[in-house]
């Protein structure tokens, strides 16, 4: 007895099935901007934006993110060039050490920071030549430490997507190794640099938990705008938290946009022959 | 004129032993052989992207063995082409002049003149990204000989075409040879080709290497 072919009706059953399963989140998220949306009039967005203590926080958090995404990026890129092309001892505990701040509990990388700024001999050192615990320096290497790990995954896979024969051929064109990483490697993963920019920065511009633990949540000081959105929640002012919120959502927003429009979308990058 | 005198490259648990052969200072050789002897393996220790373990590798009478890729003087077109893929076409063979510190204006008659020779003249100011499979072999080409190599190494250079872009591009590798004149090693698992394009040819197995078909 022969078997039929799999017809064009299971094949549409099929799609149809995974489709209504992943389908969930994406509703979910859907319904989550709409909720957002619905709650906050926009009164609330100028009466929020009215705030010194709103607008101090807005300025800092976009401070904040662009410095800590600058030196994301400076270890990022050279980080994930080194896991993406080098074989060296103890690579794979490298690469898992990377995960450490994406998988650790905020509030732990927090306190992990604190400790290592209070506790240890090299720490307090530092904080006797520039405070860091508690103040603005704070926020940054907080935002930096989970926004870098973020980067340097999205750099390595930029340049495992890259030929690494690219690079092969401008050396026996007469570059040297660094020559190639600086005219052949950057510049063919200048997509993935600018995706990974943007990660590390939405990561930065929206951490709470590190920066609460490490930099405190001092008003017009170490205030950022989810600190602030946790300040006006505790002292019962749902609207403006709500407002806060709003701003930090269309940030979010554009920035996606930025990173879909600029970045590396997958496997676009030429891969090398085996 | 290229030399291997009993040279061992070893890749993990993968090694080839020995190997010795002479290919005269501006013929067109052929090296034959299946998938997975090592052809590429060998053509990356003549480009110097692959280390040697024992022997010595010379072009034209010098030892190359232990200089870096950028020293040899080898024009390298790897199987996957691996064009330059931000840079536009002009841009990918003008990239070794650049390097050089050549004046825009050498560059451009440089390129000018391969993109001639290649008959791409039409392309020069794309973007890689949109050219066919023959074009972009062309470009690759192009690219290799703009510094004027004393050797070409070509890594199944035909491997990924139609049976027409390939017979086109059997002429442009024979132009390119001609005008040039530099050593040619051509890697190829194809005996036909190897005899359609090659004065020697080499054969690599599992075994070993041979001179002749």
């Amino acid at each position: 007895m022969s078997r039929s072919i799999p017809s064009g009706v299971n094949d549409r059953a099929f799609a149809v099935a995974i489709g209504g399963v992943g389908g969930v989140l994406i509703v979910l998220i859907v319904a989550m901007l709409i909720a957002s949306a619905m709650a906050v009039r926009p009164s609330d967005i100028s009466r929020a934006l009215a705030s010194p203590e709103v607008r101090y926080a807005l300025r800092l958090s976009f401070l904040t993110s662009c410095l800590s995404t600058l030196a994301a990026l400076w270890v990022a890129i050279p980080l994930g060039y080194l896991l993406a092309r080098y074989t060296f001892p103890m690579r794979g505990l490298v690469d898992a050490l990377v995960d450490v701040p994406i998988v650790l509990p905020p509030l732990v990388v927090g306190v992990s920071l604190l400790a290592l700024f209070r506790v240890t001999i090299v720490g307090q050192a530092v904080e006797r030549i520039v405070p860091v615990s508690f103040e603005i320096p704070a926020i940054v290497i907080a935002q930096f430490v989970v926004g870098a790990a973020f980067a340097t995954r999205t750099m390595r896979i930029a340049f495992e997507q890259l030929s690494p024969r690219q690079e092969a051929v401008a050396m026996t064109l007469g570059c040297s190794r660094a020559q190639a990483f600086w005219r052949v490697a950057l510049p063919g993963v200048r997509r993935g640099v600018v995706t990974a920019g943007c990660l590390a920065w939405a990561r930065a511009i929206g951490e709470f938990g590190p920066v609460l633990i490490f930099a405190g949540a001092t008003r017009m000081r170490t205030e950022v705008a989810p600190t602030t959105i946790y300040l006006e929640y505790q002292a019962g002012n749902i609207s403006g938290a709500l407002a806060v919120a709003a701003i930090l959502l269309l940030i979010a927003l554009v920035v996606i946009a930025a990173a879909r429009m600029f970045g590396a979308s997958g496997g676009r990058a030429e891969r090398g022959a085996p | 004129m290229i030399e291997f005198d009993r040279v061992t490259i070893a890749s993990g648990s993968f090694r080839l032993t020995d190997i010795t052969f002479v290919v005269p200072g501006g013929a067109y050789a052929a090296l034959v052989g299946r998938t997975g002897v090592g052809k590429t393996t060998l053509v990356e220790a003549l480009c110097g992207l692959r280390a040697v373990e024992s022997g010595t590798i010379r072009i034209d009478g010098r030892d190359v063995t232990r200089l870096p890729p950028a020293a040899r003087g080898v024009g390298y077109v790897p199987q996957d082409v691996a064009l330059f893929e931000h840079l536009r076409v002009c841009d990918n063979i003008g990239f070794a002049l650049a390097l050089r510190g050549a004046t825009r204006a050498e560059n451009r008659a440089r390129v000018s003149e391969l993109a001639e020779l290649m008959h791409i003249e039409a392309l020069l100011d794309r973007r890689v990204g949109g050219l066919s499979g023959g074009e972009r072999q062309r470009v690759a080409l192009a690219r290799a000989l703009a510094g004027r190599p004393s050797v070409l190494a070509l890594d199944e250079p035909l491997s990924a075409l139609d049976e027409a872009t390939r017979e086109q591009m059997c002429d442009a590798l024979l132009d390119a040879h001609r005008v040039s004149g530099a050593t040619v090693l051509h890697i190829t698992h194809s005996l036909s080709e190897a005899e359609r394009l090659a004065g020697r040819v080499f054969r690599l197995t599992a075994d070993g290497f041979r001179n002749g078909p």
